[in-house]
This record gives structure tokens, C-alpha cells and sequence, in this order.
């Protein structure tokens, strides 16, 4: 290795310094690049193999989406002949998957707006003040963390309809805010502690009032975690099935998007239309797999921020 | 100045405070205490009575004969927990789900594990770097992720329309690949169990391919040179070096999967036919809300927390180990 540098040769000299000859670049350098080479191969292989498990199925749908229902049945492992659009308009039109869409979004516009902001007021008190019940009010909001969703179903249940908001929107709109604060409170004030104090007094000795400095100096310093927090949030809720199959079982009108899913393919398990169903899978899929490829590092971070806490 | 204008002022904004108490010297605490009040207010509120109060009603309804209608229902002490015991419906709901916290996370964490492990370091060596990425690892991490964003209910439609004997791709994919003998009328029905347990792994190994990627990101380059200085090879570094400095998050991500493999709930319940298996979930679901027995389900749901909480407690002391810093 006649190229090797100085740096490169000073380097091997401290390394093995019974060898002062031309050396390869790094000790037994030979045998590591061979069997990284058989790795590769093997990884590789591995690798793509996943990579068909996980894609597949999707793609499976959006292909068969396009297929008439004639050649759903007959050939489920093939191509469709032509494009048969009709899918689409169907499954829009006559499945409702526009209108469950559309209620997903209304909830969640409450919902999200609702679980940040009081998730963030919580967690910016718990994180940067000291008063009696710090420690105590914390741990009750992360207990919550603790128990199956399962276990609170029922009595909710009917308090919501004790309440007379079993069925509505409202209702579904608490519950969610609700359900979601014990995580949101417990990433947060984690995110809030590690803001550095100094300019939180500076705002206080300027004269700013608490709320100001919350809303004007805070807020905007940790738009990281509320990103993070915010995805998580909106993909969790966006998904969530258990609450609203449970609570928002009133008109089949009212649906939200899971929920209009899962009773799309019962229906047409009766029709035998499973050609709108797939083109309904594939509407309820692409923007969320759109986004989220735009988006990928953001929401990789958020979903896998807690975990990594 | 009296004491009775300063608890006034405490659910006055601080632009409606009259200067008098503002120029008091308690005022600094006051002005503190009100912002706290004000700010838990709304949140508490909405985690006591949504979150909290059902979790502690459902203990007592647990001890009730409570039917869900009506507002009539008697104190039974553990009757409930008694019948339980001598429910083989139940039984059965608790095996699938033990069945499922066992080898759920046991596969998808090996899955993840050897996945997150061939992406970062699986790669051809450079001359210049100790362990390095295969090519393409943000492509493969991309793609892994999918099933992470999308509803579960979405993927437990697929699934079953995949395993669908008829209209399915499984049966079909067998025969063309000689297993034709391993195609089956009923899959659903029959290895409901198994089909559940497969899709909840699907489901759940990009998530942990990307959180472990995540965490062996983060150990130094340096401790793979030393290791590779003195001779070790992928599988001793593998064993010796990665896992251990990921086991907090193998440990975190263990506790995450046996909670979503005790869930499991939209999975059966959209996937799989009535006449097949339960797990807790769909059992306390189909006993509340369909057979009107709202504290026997109640009583379901406690066993789930117990179930939930000795795990999670298990976890976290098997486990723990020293943590190292790096």
C-alpha cells in the first residue's frame, strides 16, 4: 500500500509496531472485507424479502382496486385487464368513504387542537414550576399510562350517555382529548425540563406575565416535541378504532373512517362487491402514505418518541 | 391589606387585578399559584372525569350484578371473579391472549432486532469506517414503516381479505410455490390464532427496526473499532456490543409489544369470524355490549390491568440492569 499517507502510516505504526513495512489499511483487513461481502449478500437478501412482506399486501390492494368484481374472484393473484375506475366512484359514492373521511376530520380538528394545547399547559406547569402536589399531580396524569383502555370502556360507556353525549361528536371529541393527555403530558414535560431556564427568567424579570412568557417564549421553543407530539397524536386518534366503535355507534352516517372500513367490508362481503371495498382501502390509505413519505423523519421521530424517552 | 381582596384577585386575569394587590408583597406567589391553578384547571378536570373516575368505577361495578340497563344493580362481592373462574369462554379468551403476549414480542423484537442490526451495519466495510449502513437503509426503513401509519382497522381489512380461501392471495401464493397441500378452506376460522398472531407481528417489526436503528445510531463509533482492533467478529460485536447497549430499548420495546399484544382488539374483532377465536378484549366487548352484562365485563376488564400490570412489573425487574452511559 504505497499510497498510504502519513497520518495513515503513523497510525499503523502505533498500531503494530513489529510490522514497519507496507501494511494493509487496517489489521486483517482482508478477511473482514470478505466476509462483509457474504453479509451483504445475505442481509440484502433478508432485507428485500421484508421489504415484499411489508409492501405487498398494499400493493395488492391498489392493484386489485382497479380489477372487476368478476376477476376478483377468479383471479385474485393476477393483473386487472383493464382500469376499471368504477371502483373509485363506488366506493366514494355509495360506501360513504368521503363522508366517514370527512367526520374523522371534524374530530379530529377538535381533538388534536383540544389535546394539545391543554396537554402543553398541563406539562409546562408540571415541568418548570415548583408548588405543593408537583410530583403527585404527574404521577397521576402518567398512571394513566398504566391501565387498558379496556377496563374504563364501560363505565364510560354509560356516563357518556348519562351525559347525552354517547353518539356525537363532542362526546368523541372529549374522550379523545382525555385519553390522549397521559402520554401527551408525559412526553411534554420531559420536553419542557430540558429547555434551558435562562430565558424563562429573563422573559419573568422583563416584566412578561406567566402566560405571556408560555404562549410567546416557550411555546416556540419547543416546537420540536410539539411536532413530534402532535404527529403521534394525530396518527393515534386519525387510527383509533376501539373508542369509536364503542361510543359512536348511533347512525352509520356518523362513522369515522376505520370504523366506515370495517363495516364497508362486512356490506360487501354481503354484495360481493369487494372491488369497491379494495378502491375504498386504497382512498383511505394514499394521503396518509403520502404524507407520511414526504414526511418520513418527522414522523418516524414522533411515533417512536416515546419509547425512545 | 385584606386577605379577602387577595383571594378575589386569584380568579382575576392578571390585567384585571387591581394595582392595590398588585403592589402587595404576597402578590409575587399569588400571581404564581393562580397561573398553576389556572393552567391543571381544564386539564385535571377533563383526566378525572374521563380517565380517572371510570377506572376507579369499573373496580366497583366489577363487584355488581349491574346489567348496563337500568339503574338498578346489587353489591356481589367477587361473584363476578367466581363465575369468571368457572367460565371456560373466558379460559379460552385468556389463553389466546397469553398465547399472544408471549410469542408476539418474543418474534417481532428478533425480527426487529436482526433488521435494524443488517441496516446499520450489515454493509460492505469502507476503508474508512468500522461498521457501516448496507445500502439503501433509508429506503427499507421507509417501506418497514408503512403499516405503522395506517389504521389498524385497515390492516386487519387487508389481512383477512388476503386470507379469504376463495378471493385471497395466501391460498393462491401457496400453490404456486408447491405448498398447494398447505392451502386451507377456512383459514380464519381455524388458525385464527395464528393469523392474528402473524399480523400483529407484521405490524409491529418496522416500528422497531426504526427505534432500534435509532438506538444502536447512537453508540459511538469507537467502541466498534476497539472490538474490531481486537478481533471480533460480526456476531461477537452483535452479541457483545450491540445488544447489550440496546437492551433499554429491547426492554422498553418489549413492555410496548406484550400491551399491544394484550389488545389485539380491532385485529379479531374485524378479522376474524364470530364462530373463531376471542381474545380478553373482544370477550369483554362482546359481553358488555352484546350479551348485556355490563359487570361481568367489568370484571374482564380488571383481569386485563392485573394480566397488564404483572407483566409490566416482571419486564422492569427481569431486566434491569446498570444503565450505561455513553
Amino acid at each position: 500500500m504505497s499510497t498510504t499517507d502519513t497520518a495513515d502510516r503513523a497510525e499503523d505504526g502505533e498500531l503494530r509496531p513489529e510490522r514497519p513495512g507496507p501494511a494493509e489499511p487496517r489489521p486483517s483487513g482482508g478477511r473482514v472485507t470478505e466476509e462483509g461481502g457474504v453479509l451483504n449478500v445475505f442481509a440484502h437478501s433478508f432485507l428485500v424479502l421484508w421489504t415484499v412482506m411489508a409492501a405487498a399486501p398494499l400493493l395488492w390492494i391498489a392493484v386489485s382496486a382497479f380489477k372487476t368484481s368478476a376477476e376478483v374472484l377468479s383471479d385474485p393473484f393476477g393483473f386487472p385487464s383493464g382500469l376499471h375506475w368504477a371502483n373509485f366512484a363506488n366506493a366514494w359514492a355509495e360506501a360513504n368513504i368521503g363522508r366517514y373521511a370527512l367526520n374523522s376530520l371534524i374530530i379530529l380538528s377538535g381533538s388534536l387542537t383540544g389535546t394539545m394545547l391543554l396537554g402543553s399547559m398541563a406539562a409546562y406547569v408540571i415541568a418548570r414550576y415548583t408548588f405543593r402536589g408537583n410530583r403527585a399531580l404527574h404521577l397521576l396524569f402518567i398512571g394513566g399510562l398504566m391501565f387498558p383502555i379496556f377496563l374504563a370502556l364501560v363505565p364510560l360507556f354509560f356516563m357518556l350517555q348519562n351525559l347525552g353525549l354517547l353518539n356525537t361528536r363532542p362526546g368523541l371529541i372529549l374522550v379523545y382529548i382525555a385519553y390522549s393527555l397521559p402520554f401527551t403530558i408525559f412526553f411534554l414535560t420531559a420536553f419542557f425540563r430540558t429547555l434551558p431556564s435562562g430565558v424563562h427568567e429573563a422573559a419573568i424579570v422583563d416584566g412578561a406575565s406567566h402566560t405571556r412568557t408560555f404562549w410567546q417564549i416557550m411555546m416556540p421553543m419547543a416546537k420540536p416535541g410539539l411536532i413530534s407530539i402532535g404527529i403521534f397524536n394525530f396518527l393515534g386518534q386519525w387510527n383509533q378504532f376501539v373508542l369509536p366503535r364503542v361510543l359512536n355507534v348511533g347512525s352509520r352516517d356518523d362513522y369515522v373512517l376505520p370504523q366506515g372500513l370495517a363495516a364497508l367490508m362486512v356490506q360487501m362481503g354481503y354484495e360481493g362487491d369487494w372491488g369497491a371495498l379494495y378502491a375504498g382501502l386504497t382512498i383511505a390509505m394514499l394521503p396518509v402514505l403520502v404524507v407520511y413519505v414526504t414526511f418520513q423523519r418527522q414522523v418516524q421521530a414522533g411515533l417512536t418518541a416515546g419509547a425512545l424517552k | 391589606m385584606p386577605t379577602r381582596r387577595l383571594v378575589l384577585a386569584f380568579f382575576l386575569p392578571p390585567s384585571l387585578t387591581p394595582d392595590a394587590v398588585k403592589y402587595d408583597r404576597r402578590y409575587r406567589a399569588l400571581d404564581k399559584y393562580r397561573f398553576v391553578a389556572w393552567f391543571t384547571l381544564l386539564p385535571l378536570a377533563f383526566y378525572l372525569l374521563l380517565v380517572a373516575w371510570p377506572f376507579v368505577q369499573a373496580f366497583y361495578y366489577s363487584m355488581t350484578d349491574w346489567s348496563g340497563y337500568g339503574t338498578e344493580f346489587n353489591f356481589i362481592g367477587i361473584d363476578n371473579y367466581v363465575r369468571l373462574w368457572n367460565d371456560s369462554q373466558f379460559w379460552e379468551a385468556t389463553r389466546n391472549s397469553l398465547f399472544l403476549l408471549v410469542f408476539a414480542p418474543v418474534i417481532t423484537l428478533a425480527l426487529g432486532l436482526f433488521f435494524a442490526y443488517m441496516l446499520n451495519a450489515g454493509g460492505r466495510h469502507r476503508r474508512n469506517e468500522t461498521v457501516s449502513g448496507v445500502f439503501g437503509s433509508k429506503f427499507y426503513k421507509i417501506v418497514y414503516f408503512f403499516p405503522q401509519v395506517l389504521s389498524v382497522a385497515i390492516i386487519a381489512v387487508i389481512w383477512a381479505r388476503a386470507f379469504s380461501p376463495r378471493s385471497g392471495v395466501v391460498n393462491p401464493l401457496l400453490e404456486n410455490v408447491g405448498l398447494g397441500a398447505l392451502t386451507q378452506n377456512d383459514w380464519l376460522g381455524k388458525y385464527g390464532l395464528w393469523v392474528t398472531l402473524l399480523v400483529l407481528c407484521w405490524s409491529f417489526v418496522g416500528f422497531y427496526v426504526v427505534l432500534f436503528s435509532a438506538s444502536m445510531g447512537s453508540i459511538p463509533k469507537e467502541i466498534y473499532e476497539a472490538s474490531l482492533l481486537d478481533g471480533a467478529n460480526r456476531s461477537t460485536t452483535f452479541f457483545r456490543i450491540t445488544f447489550p447497549l440496546t437492551w433499554d430499548a429491547i426492554r422498553t420495546g418489549w413492555i410496548y409489544m406484550g400491551i399491544q399484544a394484550l389488545d389485539a382488539f380491532a385485529i379479531v374483532s374485524i378479522m376474524i369470524p364470530r364462530q373463531g377465536i376471542d381474545v380478553l378484549p373482544t370477550f369483554l366487548y362482546l359481553k358488555a355490549f352484546r350479551d348485556g352484562q355490563a359487570a361481568y365485563a367489568t370484571a374482564v376488564g380488571v383481569v386485563l390491568f392485573v394480566i397488564t400490570l404483572t407483566f409490566a412489573l416482571l419486564m422492569m425487574r427481569v431486566g434491569r440492569r446498570d444503565r450505561i452511559e455513553f
